[in-house]
């Protein structure tokens, strides 16, 4: 059943076919069978699940239910969770139980959805590989012995992995998209401040940003509907109520995207997109032309910047973000110090892997003082570039399509001694989170060693609901997002 | 070199407790006194996840100070990130303003004590106003060499005012801060309660040979709670500079701590060590925009300032500068005299302002009591005025009265005159009975009157007042003792 849309499921459940308890058993059985070999999940709430499926299903009899209300998901361990666990995939957070819930989970309780288990991470999200967790790598359902991309690695993984239909993540620089690819499935990160940060774990304030992984853009637009919308308690909340963000996805007709002008930046196409995701993006573009869309090319003249830019405010905003762990009030203390800074010194340095340690260090270097200027403040004029180059280029097309990553997911431990190759597998997808759009990533078939290989698809601000309706008509004329790793 | 060869230059940064009902980011309340971290919520303890969300009361007490010094507000302000690890500063960082803080410029009118008995005015200029956010505190006595952390004052709002160095002695600093304790109360947005913490000033300080341009190396004297602690503390700090560059030493960039035990100043932290704060803009919060339509609403709330008030009481009382600036030290001081006025009259402005600032004053300080909490109200001081100046009582009597309104003897001094027999004597007959007894009874005052001695004719007006039990009024009993003897 986790095997299907998400609406013939909502369907099975209000029309009693199957039960919440059902699900979340069905959900738990594949955990079971399948997390050994991926380890996609922290945390599995096996109680939690069943007590939340009986609720679901009273709600459901009693004829109240929702799109998502007895929906098996994970959510992201970044995602605070009341009375769970949640660890940010860090050894500093891995006795910390959240005592209150983040404004998405709150949301997708509401709306009765049930929650299976805390999804495997990179750790404070930083990450492109899911092999800087703290609780061990998540390895990639159709191969694992890959990556299954980061850092939401683990949400990815699980719905690759059919053990979920849907779950969350989130993505600074490409934290949704990235993985989304690397694992055939789909994943959508909204417009900056579509998704309430509350409760989500910072990494970097300016450019994190929660979204949807689910199978199709349908899926996704049923998930990203209900975690979506105003909330007072994160000030860079858009004043925006509810929106239905699965409007466009129409059904199937003869040339569903005519008039639609879809725009490939020249810089995406020049060099470092390896043959077999060259191939596999071509051919979904020819088939997006097919659809009735037209192809024109534009410019992003300063998406070259886009990583230098990233890899200052990132860490800047990382430095000062992961302050408040210093052992004092909550997460890991060193057993034994000295003087309070000793005891600063040993929790931090024990409490954080080599990646936080090595961003939080370069933040803290581009914040000194006689620095900031250099670093910080060109940045910041950078990322200005790079969002004006987004909006010249939608004056041409209503939406942007290119690689995700340069590659399909590569070996664990391939890249994990030179993380500046790391951070270059994130060259189509940052510069989308200094800009703040919305982008998404879906299946568009399979490269080298039948690994996935995903399409982006970006759009203008608040253009989610075009982007979903945009590949949900890809998905009605291709099967690329129904293919299956074999074993799960 | 003697002392007079220097020059003090003092900068103060005031941090200002802003009396809003919750903290500056998150919705715990901020009343002092309760349990240790039972007024911290997940917010002000920096649970993982959780996000700042500004007050606007606290911008709204930004504004009227802004406004009442006529200071320049930022249409647009940033908050940034004071970054440092301290247990009792939760994100290990504090959200501050920095480069485009909120209130520009300003001044603050002051009258200083010359030391001689009179008073001279001086003009501060304000360089800033910037909302900020305050820290916990570390406890370090009751738990056997650890050390506890109460979060209760995290997160509490905070307008720090920083002068320009344009003071030149300790009375201008203290004459300064009092200036604006009572202007921060006056406007309401401060309890101003110094023990408690709510009005806190950093003193800069340096010193330079008078007719040098730039100034001498400062060092920061941090944390006076006390009028009288700033002024013992920038005397120290002064003489120990002086002292220092005298004997051929150099002032090194420091921040200092004032012990009030022995008096002194002793460096906390040097320059070298100094944080490097790593400020930049917090991207959690968005920039402060404050319109014209907000500034004005706020404007019209605003009450009629002290030096509004002090100019009005000069030019429609006739008072002077100094019982005018006396009178709107604070606002409820200037209330009572205002009420006091409005019930008796214009034309016993003076009078009244005598009474609030004379015996009114000394009875309260006495009795340790703030004025609203007065057992006279201005209506029964009003009460006795009106009968000095209608000549019911003489101003002897009137101290009587006074005594008996504030010992709750009567509701209304008219009651208290008629109860204890008070009322002037006006009856000349009544008078001329009483002058008789008198000189009845000195024969010899008159005897040396008349030889020619001035001062036996006050001893006789003396003596009738006294047989009048003071009653008699004292132009009357002048008048006729003079006819009788004349």
């Amino acid at each position: 059943m986790i095997d299907s849309s998400l609406k013939d499921i909502a369907a099975a459940l209000r029309d009693r076919k199957v039960s919440a308890v059902e699900l979340a058993t069905e959900s738990l059985a594949r955990i079971d069978a399948g997390n050994p070999k991926i380890n996609a999940f922290v945390t599995v709430d096996r109680d939690g699940a069943l007590a939340a499926a009986r609720a679901a299903d009273e709600r459901l009899a009693a004829g109240n239910g929702g799109p998502l209300t007895g929906i098996p998901l994970a959510h992201k361990d970044v995602f605070c969770t009341e009375g769970v666990l949640t660890t940010c995939g860090s050894k500093m957070l891995s006795n910390f139980v959240s005592p209150y819930d983040a404004h998405v989970v709150s949301l997708l309780k509401a709306a009765g959805t049930v929650m299976v288990g805390k999804a495997n991470m990179d750790e404070f999200a930083m990450g492109s590989s899911n092999e800087n967790s703290h609780f061990g790598p998540t390895r990639n359902p159709w191969n694992t012995d890959k990556v299954p991309g980061g850092s939401s690695g683990g949400s990815a993984a699980a719905v690759a992995a059919r053990m979920v239909p849907i779950a969350t993540g989130t993505d600074t620089g490409g934290s949704i998209r990235q993985p989304a690819a690397l694992c055939g499935i789909t994943g959508i990160k909204p417009t900056y401040g579509r998704v309430s940060r509350y409760g989500m774990i910072a990494y970097a304030s300016s450019l994190d940003q929660g979204g949807a992984f689910g199978r199709s853009a349908d899926d996704c637009a049923v998930l990203l509907s209900a975690m979506a919308g105003h909330d007072p308690r994160d000030s860079t909340s858009l004043e925006q109520g509810p929106e239905d963000f699965g409007r466009e996805c129409t059904p199937a007709k003869a040339q569903p995207l005519a008039g639609l002008r879809i725009g490939l930046p020249k810089e995406f196409f020049a060099e470092g997109m390896s043959d077999d995701v060259r191939a596999a993006v071509d051919a979904a573009i020819a088939e997006y032309r097919k659809l009735g869309a037209t192809i024109v090319e534009v410019s992003l003249p300063n998406t070259r910047l886009a990583i230098p830019a990233y890899y200052v405010i990132a860490p800047a905003e990382a430095s000062s973000n992961l302050s408040r762990f210093d052992g004092v009030r909550y997460g890991h203390r060193a057993a034994e110090y000295g003087d309070l800074n000793d005891m600063y010194c040993k929790s931090r340095a024990q409490g954080f892997g080599g990646e936080v340690q090595r961003r939080i260090l370069v933040g803290t270097y581009v914040l000194s003082h006689g620095y900031y200027d250099a670093y910080y403040i060109k940045a910041q004029k950078l990322r200005r570039l790079i969002a004006n180059d987004f909006a010249a280029a939608f004056t041409q097309c209503d939406v942007i399509a290119g690689p995700v990553s340069p590659s399909v997911a590569f070996g664990i431990g391939e890249k994990s001694d030179d993380p500046v190759q790391m951070y270059l597998s994130d060259i189509y997808t940052i510069a989308v989170n200094l800009a703040g759009l919305p982008a998404l990533s879906h299946p568009a078939g399979f490269g080298t060693g039948g690994l996935p290989v995903g399409l982006q698809l970006i759009g203008n601000y608040f253009g989610e609901a075009r982007l979903l309706g945009t590949a949900h008509q890809f998905q009605q004329a291709t099967d690329w997002h129904r293919q299956t790793p074999a074993g799960f | 070199m003697s002392r007079t060869d220097w020059e003090v230059v003092i900068g103060l940064e005031v941090h200002t407790q802003l009396n809003t009902q919750s903290k500056i980011f998150s919705g715990a309340s901020i009343a002092f006194g309760a349990e240790p971290n039972a007024q911290a919520c997940a917010v002000d303890i920096a649970l993982p996840g959780v996000l700042p969300v500004l007050n606007k009361g606290a911008v709204e007490r930004a504004i009227r100070f802004g406004l009442a010094v006529g200071a320049t507000i930022a249409p647009k302000s940033i908050f940034a990130r004071k970054n440092y690890f301290y247990p009792d500063l939760p994100k290990g960082y504090q959200i501050s303003q920095y480069e485009l803080p909120v209130v520009v410029g300003g001044q603050i009118p002051l009258l200083v004590p010359d030391g001689k008995g009179g008073t001279y005015e001086k003009t501060v200029n304000l360089t800033r106003a910037h909302l900020e956010e305050d820290a916990g505190k570390s406890l370090h006595e009751d738990f056997h060499g650890m050390t506890g952390i109460d979060l209760n004052r995290a997160g509490t709002p905070l307008l720090e005012i920083v002068s320009e160095p344009e003071m030149r002695s300790s009375a201008e600093a203290v004459a300064y801060a009092k200036a604006l304790h009572a202007l921060v109360r006056w406007i309401d947005i401060c309890d101003g309660n110094m023990q408690e913490g709510s009005f806190r000033c950093d003193a800069n300080v340096s010193v330079r040979p008078r007719g040098q341009a730039e100034f001498g190396t400062r060092r920061e004297i941090k944390n006076l709670n006390s009028f009288r602690f700033l002024q013992q503390a920038i005397d120290f700090e002064v003489q120990w500079q002086i002292d220092l560059i005298e004997d051929g030493g150099k002032v090194q960039q420091a921040t200092v701590l004032f012990d009030p035990d022995s008096g002194e100043t002793r460096a906390m932290r040097s320059k070298e060590d100094a944080h490097d704060y790593r400020y930049f803009p917090d991207p959690d919060l968005l920039p402060l925009v404050i319109d014209n339509a907000w500034i004005e609403r706020v404007k019209g709330e605003l009450p009629e300032l002290p030096a509004a008030l002090s100019g009005r009481f000069q030019g429609e009382y006739g008072l002077s500068a100094y019982d005018a600036t006396t009178l709107t030290a604070s606002r409820e001081v200037a209330q009572f005299y205002l009420d006091t006025v409005a019930a008796a009259g214009t034309a016993n402005a003076k009078t009244c302002a005598n009474w609030v600032m004379g015996d009114l004053a000394a009875r309260l300080n006495k009795a340790e009591l703030d004025i609203t909490a007065s057992p006279l109200s201005a209506a029964q001081l009003a009460g006795l005025v009106a009968r000095i100046a209608d000549n019911t009582i003489s101003n002897a009597i009137a101290k009587k009265v006074f005594d008996a309104l504030w010992n709750k003897e009567g509701d209304s001094a008219d009651a208290i005159i008629d109860a204890q027999g008070l009322k002037q004597v006006t009856d000349t007959g009544a008078i001329e009975a009483i002058i008789d007894e008198v000189l009845a009874a000195n024969p010899k005052s008159v005897e040396e009157f008349r030889a020619g001695k001035e001062k036996a004719f006050n001893a006789l007006v003396g003596q009738c007042m006294k047989a009048s039990e003071g009653k008699a009024n004292p132009a009357q009993v002048n008048e006729l003792l003079k006819k009788k003897l004349g």
